[in-house]
C-alpha cells in the first residue's frame, strides 16, 4: 500500500473528502458590497451571496417594507451585523446570468456614479414611505410617533454610512482632506438622533420633563466618556499601530518575493556565466533597470511591461531597454518634456531603434551609448550617440540597408531629418527630427 | 523603465595633469562596502591627487568629521542613516559659506530619482554623480569641485532642462526662472552626453566660458524659489 493512502488514514478522512482539500475554494462569506451600493450595500452583497438578480433582492425588501416596516428591520439587521466587503468582493463575480439581463447595463451606469444612485434609492424610499403613509391606517397615536421614527433612522443610516465610508477609506488610502465632512456628517446625524427622540419625548406628553431628562442624558454621557474615554483612546491607538506593522510586514514580504523572484535568478545566472564578461554585465544591467523600475516607479505607471507604450518616453526607454538586452552595451537615456505617440513619432521611434542598434553594434566599446529625446513643441528630437571608432556615411555601400534606409529614409518618407555626423573626440552622432501630427497636437 | 547609471560624466580634467594638483576629501556613504571601493578607487593619492582624510557613515559622524577635518570636497551620499544628505548639507551649511576654505559637496548616489537630484542640488551640493561613474571621471568632477565648478550629469541636465520648461507660468524672478538661450544649448548638449571640451568645441566657445554657464544653471538651480521645481520633482518619482 502506499504510503500516502495511509497517511489519509491516519487522518481519518476518506479520499473522497481529501480531494476537495487539493483545489481549495474560498468559502463564500457574505459581505455587503461597496460598490454600486445605493444605501448599506446589503441588496448587492445578498444577491451576490445568494447567486440572484440585485432587482429581486431589493424588491423583496421594498416588499418586507409594506409588511409593517419588516424589510427595513431586516435591513437595518443586515447593515448592522455584514461586513461591508472590500470592493464588492462578492458584487466582481455576479451571478452568472444576471450579466445578460437588461438591468445589468443600468445597474454599471449606478456603479460608476454612486451619488446619482444613492439619490434615486432615497427619493425611491420617501416616495415608499409616503405611499406606505398614504394608503395604510396606523391609528392616529402610531402616526404621529411615524415623523420623529423617521428622523431618528435617517440619522443612524447616515452616521452608520459614514462608518462604513471610513472603513472603505482605510482600505483605498484615501487622503484625510474630508474630515470636515465627516465630522458634519456625524454632528448631523447626532442632531437628527436627538431631535427624533426629543420629538418622541414631547408626543408622550412629558415635555415638561423634557429639560431635565436631557440634562440627565448629558450627565450620563459625561460620566461615560470620562470613564470610558481614555481606554479607547489607547485601544484606537494599539488598533492603528498594529494596523501599521501588518502593513510593514506585508510590504516587508512583498520586498522578499521580489528579491527572491528576480533578483536571486539574477545572481544565480551571473555565477554561471561568471567566465563571459559581456553576458554578466547585460544581465546586471537588466536586473538593474528592473530593480529600478521596480523600487522608485509609482505604482499604476506602466510598471508592468505588456502593454505597449503609448507616449515618447516610455518608447523611448523601452527600445533602449531591448537593444540593451540584446546587444548587452548600456545604453544611457535622457528624456526631456514627454508627448503621445503618432505614428510620424512612432517611426521616428524606429529610426532611433535602429541607431541604437547601430550604435551598440558598432560603437558600444568605446563606453555607454547615449540617448537623448527632447520634445519643444512641436517638434521632437533625438539624438543618439557612441563613443565608437565613428564611420563614414559616403563610405558605406550604397546597397547597405542598414543606415540609409531604416534611419535617413525612413524619416525622410515621414517628413522628418535624420543626420550623421563624426563628433570631434571620436564616435558618431545621429540626430532625428520629426514633426509631431497635426491632429495629435 | 530607468536607464541609469552616468558611466561617462561630462567632465574633462580641469588643467594640467591631475597628479600636480592635490585636493583632500571626506567619504560619507552608508555602505562600508563602497567606501572601500572608492577609497581604493580613487585615494591613491601619489597618482590621483586625492587624499581620503576622513570617512563617515552617518549624519551625525558626517558633520563632526567635517568639522574636524575641514577638506575641501565631501563625497555626499543622498541616502543615509539621520536625515540623508540633505540633512548634512544644512548642519554645513556655515563650512559652505567659509569664505577663507569653503567645504564644497558633490552629491554621489545610486538613485536618479528627481526628487533626490534636485534635493541635494537645491540643498547645496555643487553637482551630482551616479556611482557608477568610472574613478577617473569622479576624479575629474573632484576637482572640478574644488574649482567652484558644477558637475552636471547628463540626466541631470535632463531634469534641469525638464524643471524650467515644464512651466508656462510667468516667472516670479526674471532673472532666476529663466534659462538663457546659451544655457539651454549647454545643458542640452551636456545631456547628450558631451564633455565640457567638447560642448566648448561644438559651440565655438572655451571651456571656461561653458563652465561659466553650467555654474550660472547651478545657480539658478540653488536659488530659484519657483514652487514648480519642487512640485515637478516630487511628481516626477523616476526618471
Amino acid at each position: 500500500m502506499p504510503r500516502w493512502a495511509g497517511r489519509v488514514n491516519i487522518d481519518g478522512m476518506p479520499e473522497a473528502a481529501a480531494a476537495p482539500l487539493a483545489e481549495p475554494r474560498p468559502p463564500r462569506k457574505l459581505y455587503r458590497s461597496s460598490d454600486g451600493r445605493w444605501l448599506g450595500g446589503v441588496a448587492r452583497g445578498l444577491a451576490g451571496h445568494l447567486g440572484l438578480p440585485v432587482i429581486w433582492v431589493r424588491l423583496v425588501f421594498v416588499g418586507l417594507f409594506m409588511a409593517d416596516g419588516l424589510g427595513a428591520l431586516l435591513y437595518a439587521a443586515f447593515w448592522f451585523f455584514v461586513p461591508l466587503g472590500l470592493g464588492g468582493v462578492d458584487a466582481q463575480r455576479p451571478p452568472p446570468f444576471t450579466t445578460e439581463t437588461a438591468s445589468d447595463g443600468r445597474r454599471r451606469l449606478v456603479a460608476r456614479k454612486p451619488d446619482k444612485g444613492q439619490i434615486v434609492a432615497l427619493l425611491l424610499m420617501v416616495a415608499v414611505a409616503m405611499v406606505f403613509v398614504g394608503s395604510v391606517d396606523l391609528g392616529n397615536g402610531a402616526k404621529a410617533y411615524l415623523l420623529p421614527a423617521v428622523l431618528v433612522g435617517a440619522g443612524v443610516a447616515l452616521v452608520w454610512r459614514q462608518a462604513d465610508n471610513a472603513r472603505r477609506a482605510r482600505w483605498m488610502e484615501v487622503g484625510r482632506r474630508r474630515r470636515t465632512l465627516s465630522l458634519l456628517r456625524a454632528a448631523g446625524g447626532v442632531v437628527l438622533v436627538t431631535a427624533g427622540v426629543s420629538g418622541i419625548f414631547v408626543l408622550q406628553g412629558s415635555a415638561a420633563h423634557l429639560g431635565s431628562v436631557l440634562q440627565a442624558a448629558l450627565a450620563v454621557l459625561v460620566g461615560i466618556t470620562l470613564l470610558a474615554g481614555p481606554y479607547l483612546v489607547r485601544m484606537t491607538q494599539d488598533l492603528s499601530e498594529e494596523r501599521l506593522m501588518r502593513i510593514r510586514a506585508q510590504e516587508r514580504a512583498e520586498v522578499a518575493a521580489h528579491v527572491h523572484d528576480s533578483v536571486l535568478h539574477t545572481l544565480t545566472l551571473i555565477q554561471r556565466n561568471a567566465e563571459n564578461a559581456g553576458e554578466v554585465r547585460r544581465l546586471a544591467r537588466a536586473q538593474e533597470r528592473d530593480l529600478r523600475t521596480w523600487l522608485y516607479k509609482p505604482e499604476g505607471t506602466g510598471k508592468d511591461e505588456a502593454d505597449e507604450p503609448a507616449n515618447l518616453a516610455d518608447a523611448v526607454r523601452r527600445n533602449a531597454a531591448e537593444v540593451e538586452d540584446k546587444h548587452g552595451v548600456p545604453i544611457e537615456v535622457v528624456v526631456v518634456g514627454d508627448c503621445p505617440l503618432d505614428e510620424r513619432i512612432a517611426a521616428q521611434m524606429q529610426a532611433a531603434r535602429e541607431a541604437m542598434v547601430n550604435a551598440a553594434k558598432y560603437g558600444g566599446e568605446g563606453g555607454a551609448v547615449q540617448v537623448y529625446a527632447e520634445v519643444e513643441g512641436k517638434t521632437v528630437f533625438v539624438s543618439v550617440r557612441d563613443r565608437g571608432p565613428g564611420f563614414d556615411l559616403d563610405s558605406i555601400p550604397a546597397d547597405r540597408m542598414g543606415v540609409r534606409e531604416s534611419i535617413i529614409g525612413r524619416m525622410e518618407r515621414n517628413g522628418g531629418t535624420a543626420r550623421l555626423r563624426a563628433v570631434p573626440d571620436g564616435g558618431t552622432e545621429v540626430e532625428l527630427e520629426m514633426e509631431r501630427a497635426e491632429k495629435t497636437s | 523603465m530607468s536607464e541609469p547609471t552616468e558611466a561617462n560624466e561630462s567632465v574633462e580634467s580641469t588643467g594640467g595633469s591631475a597628479a600636480e594638483r592635490h585636493v583632500r576629501v571626506v567619504l560619507v556613504d552608508d555602505h562600508r562596502m563602497f567606501r572601500t571601493g572608492v577609497q581604493a578607487e580613487i585615494g591613491r593619492t601619489e597618482q590621483t591627487g586625492v587624499e581620503v582624510v576622513g570617512e563617515a557613515a552617518d549624519v551625525d559622524q558626517a558633520v563632526t568629521v567635517i568639522t574636524a577635518t575641514r577638506p575641501e570636497v565631501v563625497l555626499l551620499d543622498v541616502h543615509l542613516p539621520g536625515g540623508g544628505g540633505v540633512e548634512v548639507l544644512r548642519r554645513c551649511a556655515p563650512l559652505m559659506a567659509d569664505a577663507e576654505q569653503p567645504v564644497r559637496f558633490l552629491a554621489l548616489s545610486v538613485s536618479d530619482a528627481a526628487e533626490d537630484v534636485i534635493g541635494v542640488i537645491r540643498g547645496g551640493a555643487r553637482g551630482y554623480v551616479t556611482k557608477t561613474i568610472t574613478g577617473t571621471d569622479l576624479v575629474d568632477s573632484v576637482f572640478r569641485v574644488q574649482d567652484g565648478d558644477a558637475v552636471f550629469s547628463p540626466r541631470l541636465a535632463g531634469f534641469v532642462l525638464d524643471a524650467f520648461a515644464s512651466t508656462d507660468a510667468p516667472p516670479v524672478d526674471e532673472d532666476l526662472d529663466r534659462l538663457t538661450q546659451r544655457e539651454r544649448e549647454v545643458l542640452r548638449l551636456i545631456a547628450r552626453g558631451y564633455a565640457y571640451k567638447e560642448i566648448a568645441k561644438q559651440l565655438f566657445i572655451s571651456v571656461k566660458t561653458v563652465e561659466s554657464h553650467v555654474s550660472a544653471v547651478l545657480r539658478k538651480l540653488q536659488l530659484s524659489n519657483r514652487h514648480e521645481l519642487t512640485r515637478w520633482a516630487t511628481a516626477r518619482r523616476l526618471v
